[in-house]
């Protein structure tokens, strides 16, 4: 009764570091749950035997050579992206433009195979749809990154803005170049003479994709990990008065970010279109800038860290497709199962970074430290 | 002092006991599960198949899953042919008009797929690539048009002569004016009608000025709006595409060529008679909905499934017709349809089944010939189309190449399977091209 002050029945409370290997074990255990809990739910809702639907999700994923090479192409682009846009958001820019800046790579890839299909030898036009897609990409990212350092925008907005722009310009010249006329598609672009197509390198189409996004994850790590451009930006994202008073350019490290964090989009476009789907659509980006959202926080922006998690939404996606197939089961149903696995990996998270203290709990604590002091 | 406390050894317990209990459910879903999929797998081939045809695997590329009348129409079309022949199919939905359709036609020609279809018009490409890659396996693209220049054995175009049924609704549309000019709803110069179109393309084009030539061919003084919304799936755009034609342009019958229900609804909440597309409209919009035509692909899954079977050559553009069974009408709604509309329409069928009738016969109409407009198209001094140099092979250069008019008539999908009917006859207004 002595006690004046209300203890809430659940306080929370930050946790001191948490070790890298009892992280880990969180996390596995979490994923195990989220399988035990997906695969109630499948059993349910469906009448499912989810052990089977679990098998041919990996056999969705892995079941033919083919099939990996699929997995790991997609995986490539989705990590990318991911890779555009961890530098930003380490700087607490809020890029959400992903999906326009690769749009904007998209269509200078394509349009340089449309308009000097005919006119360049294939590497000299490989590199020029190269240069235009990166210059694309990346004028797509400086211009809410300008308006934010001038201005101060908001580059939550400007960014999403953006990408509605990009998909109507890319609308407006696939209606200009559509093929056949009236069918609004402009079709393979160069289907006869591959003009522009990248090389296929040991008989696999996706092996150099993989291989330049392999690449640039190294670059990515070693930048922000270890050059002082990724200190500036680190610095940036946890405190601007901070930053000033250390001497940083801010406005600088901003627009210098977002260049980079745009020019990787548009490689990512410049490989989407001429490494793999060789046309141009208003979808050919198909949301892999926003989907990069979530694996680059799940990561936490490693880029390492985000080799797994785009793995995971990629494995979700082409197990997706083989049970809706399998089963008959709609492709929302593997959404469900993301939903589920994201729930859980996120609140695991919660559980690393955070503590609960229950009422009761807290006293026998306070009592049990202030024994030992006695 | 008794005090509700949720101690943390509790909750662990009570996890615990959750965490076990889930396990336990799936184990034990795990041990009946296997003859589960067994019963599911032998569902799927019929159980009256031959051992050789159930073999045989039919595999499938859908743009879009069942929630899509277009998509759900061929999905139809390939489970009923599948099991009639008791052959084995494998479907393939939400994939993509890219690289995707290419991987998972050849993943299909991995699983042992003996033929691979696709319905969408921006899978050819990726289609055609997968056909090189693959030259023991046949493929087989509905709409595409480029078959029989690609010059590949086993890639094969389909499409269905669906200007008929078009022409066939169009009767019935036309009676319906005829209807309302009769009872002093309208006057005969007022018989106006409204079309919902998603892109200017010749399968669009040809569908509506068939539709127009079957009403003209019963209501002499009709005439017509298309607009266009630039899309074939959009809800919105087409309900306030057709909400601007009976609002705006004083359309009182409403069609469409695409492919949500935009455009029977706003009919539906208007109460002006439409005539569908894909399918009956007729549960959502049972005041208006007059009747439908549609392309069943049945009978060409068949047809190729079984050449494909016995290794006999398939056509490299295949053309169903009212005859192959291909191209159908629905039930007539009789509270919207106007009366003797199912006779009428029996008669239509006679004619074009004998051949008495052309559904693009060049004496029934009249076209312009301008600057901008149908340069293909040669004209005598009455407006009566004489020649028309179609754009039947697909190139860059959308030049005519084939001359399609011969014996007083336009001769559609002939050519080739896909519909390349792209002439702007006279009676009908585009309101906008801009799609």
């Amino acid at each position: 009764m002595a006690q004046s002050t209300k203890t809430p029945l659940i306080r929370i409370s930050k946790r001191p570091a948490v070790p890298t290997k009892t992280k880990a074990l969180v996390y596995a255990a979490a994923i195990l749950l989220a399988l035990v809990v997906c695969g109630l739910v499948t059993t349910l809702m469906t009448g499912l035997d989810p052990i089977a639907v679990y098998a041919t999700m990996i056999n969705g994923a892995f079941g033919t050579t083919r099939r990996i090479w699929v997995l790991l192409q997609d995986m490539a682009m989705l990590l990318c992206v991911s890779l555009a846009l961890a530098p930003a958001f380490r700087m607490k820019f809020w890029n959400l433009g992903g999906e326009g800046q690769v749009l904007m790579g998209c269509f200078a890839c394509a349009s340089c195979m449309l308009l000097l299909g005919d006119s360049l030898p294939n590497a000299a036009l490989i590199l020029v749809s190269l240069v235009a897609s990166v210059v694309a990409g990346a004028v797509w990212g400086l211009v809410p990154a300008f308006f934010k350092a001038r201005f101060n925008t908001n580059e939550t907005l400007f960014t999403l803005m953006m990408n509605y722009v990009a998909t109507q310009i890319v609308a407006y010249f696939v209606i200009l170049w559509e093929n056949p006329k009236g069918s609004g598609k402009i079709g393979m672009i160069n289907q006869s003479s591959q003009a522009g197509w990248l090389p296929v390198i040991a008989d696999s189409k996706y092996l150099l994709n993989i291989i330049v996004v392999a690449a640039i994850t190294v670059l990515m790590y070693v930048y922000m990990r270890y050059s002082k451009h990724g200190f500036e930006l680190a610095v940036v994202g946890e405190s601007v008065d901070t930053a000033r008073y250390a001497g940083i350019n801010t406005s600088r490290v901003i627009v210098r970010t977002m260049l980079l964090s745009g020019a990787v989009c548009g490689i990512a476009g410049f490989l989407l279109v001429a490494g793999t789907n060789h046309t141009l659509t208003t979808t050919v980006s198909g949301g892999l800038g926003f989907t990069a959202v979530m694996v680059a926080w799940l990561a936490k922006f490693n880029p390492f860290g985000m080799i797994a998690s785009s793995f995971l939404i990629v494995f979700m996606e082409c197990g997706a497709s083989e049970i809706s197939t399998t089963f008959s089961l709609n492709q929302s149903f593997s959404d469900i199962l993301t939903g589920i696995i994201l729930f859980f990996i996120i609140g695991s998270e919660f559980f690393i970074t955070y503590q609960l203290h229950f009422r009761g709990q807290t006293k026998a604590a306070q009592e049990a430290t202030a024994g030992k002091e006695a | 002092m008794s005090q509700i406390s949720f101690g943390r050894r509790e909750f662990l317990k009570g996890s615990s006991a959750v965490v076990g209990a889930g396990l336990l459910a799936s184990l034990a879903a795990c041990g009946g599960g296997s003859s589960d999929t067994a019963t599911s797998a032998g569902s799927d081939t019929g159980s009256d198949a031959a051992p050789a045809a159930s073999d045989f695997k039919a595999g499938f590329i859908f743009l879009h899953d069942e929630n899509s009348t277009y998509d759900k129409n061929f999905m139809d079309g390939a489970k009923a042919a599948c099991e009639e022949l008791g052959v084995t199919a494998v479907l393939k939905t939400n994939i993509g008009e890219s690289e995707a359709c290419q991987e998972t036609a050849e993943d299909l020609a991995d699983q042992g797929c003996g033929i691979v279809f696709a319905d969408s018009f921006g899978h050819e490409d990726y289609m055609i690539e997968a056909a090189k890659a693959y030259p023991e396996v046949q493929f087989s693209h509905a709409t595409g048009t480029k078959a029989h220049t690609e010059g590949l054995d086993n890639y094969h175009n389909a499409f269905a002569s669906i200007y008929e049924g078009r022409y066939l609704a169009g009767v019935a549309a036309g009676l319906k004016l005829n209807e309302m000019i009769a009872a002093g709803t309208i006057t005969a110069d007022k018989a106006h009608m409204g079309y919902v179109g998603a892109y200017t393309y010749a399968e669009v084009i040809s569908g509506y000025t068939s539709f127009f030539l079957g009403a003209k061919s019963v209501c002499p003084t009709v005439t017509m709006d298309v607009t266009f919304t630039g899309s074939w799936y959009d809800q919105t755009a087409e309900q306030e595409a057709a909400a601007r034609l009976i609002d705006e342009y004083g359309c009182v019958l409403i069609s469409q060529h695409a492919d949500s229900m935009g455009a029977p609804s706003a009919c539906e909440e208007r109460n002006v008679p439409n005539v569908s597309y894909n399918g009956s409209t007729v549960d959502a919009c049972p005041n208006t909905f007059i009747v439908s035509s549609r392309i069943d692909w049945t009978p060409y899954y068949k047809y190729a499934i079984q050449a494909a079977m016995n290794g006999d050559p398939i056509d490299t553009d295949w053309t169903g017709t009212l005859a192959t069974g291909s191209v159908v009408l629905t039930d007539i709604n009789p509270k919207a349809a106007a009366e003797g509309t199912q006779d009428a329409i029996d008669k239509a069928l006679k004619d074009l089944e004998s051949g008495d009738v052309h559904v693009f016969d060049t004496s029934t109409f009249t076209v312009t010939v301008s600057d901008t407009t149908n340069a293909n198209a040669t004209v005598d001094g009455s407006g009566v189309m004489t020649s028309y140099m179609a754009d039947v092979d697909t190139d860059a250069d959308f030049q005519g190449d084939t001359e399609a008019v011969s014996d007083g008539y336009f001769h559609e999908s002939e050519y080739r399977s896909a519909p390349y009917f792209d002439v702007q006859i006279d009676g009908i207004t585009l309101l906008d091209t801009q799609f």
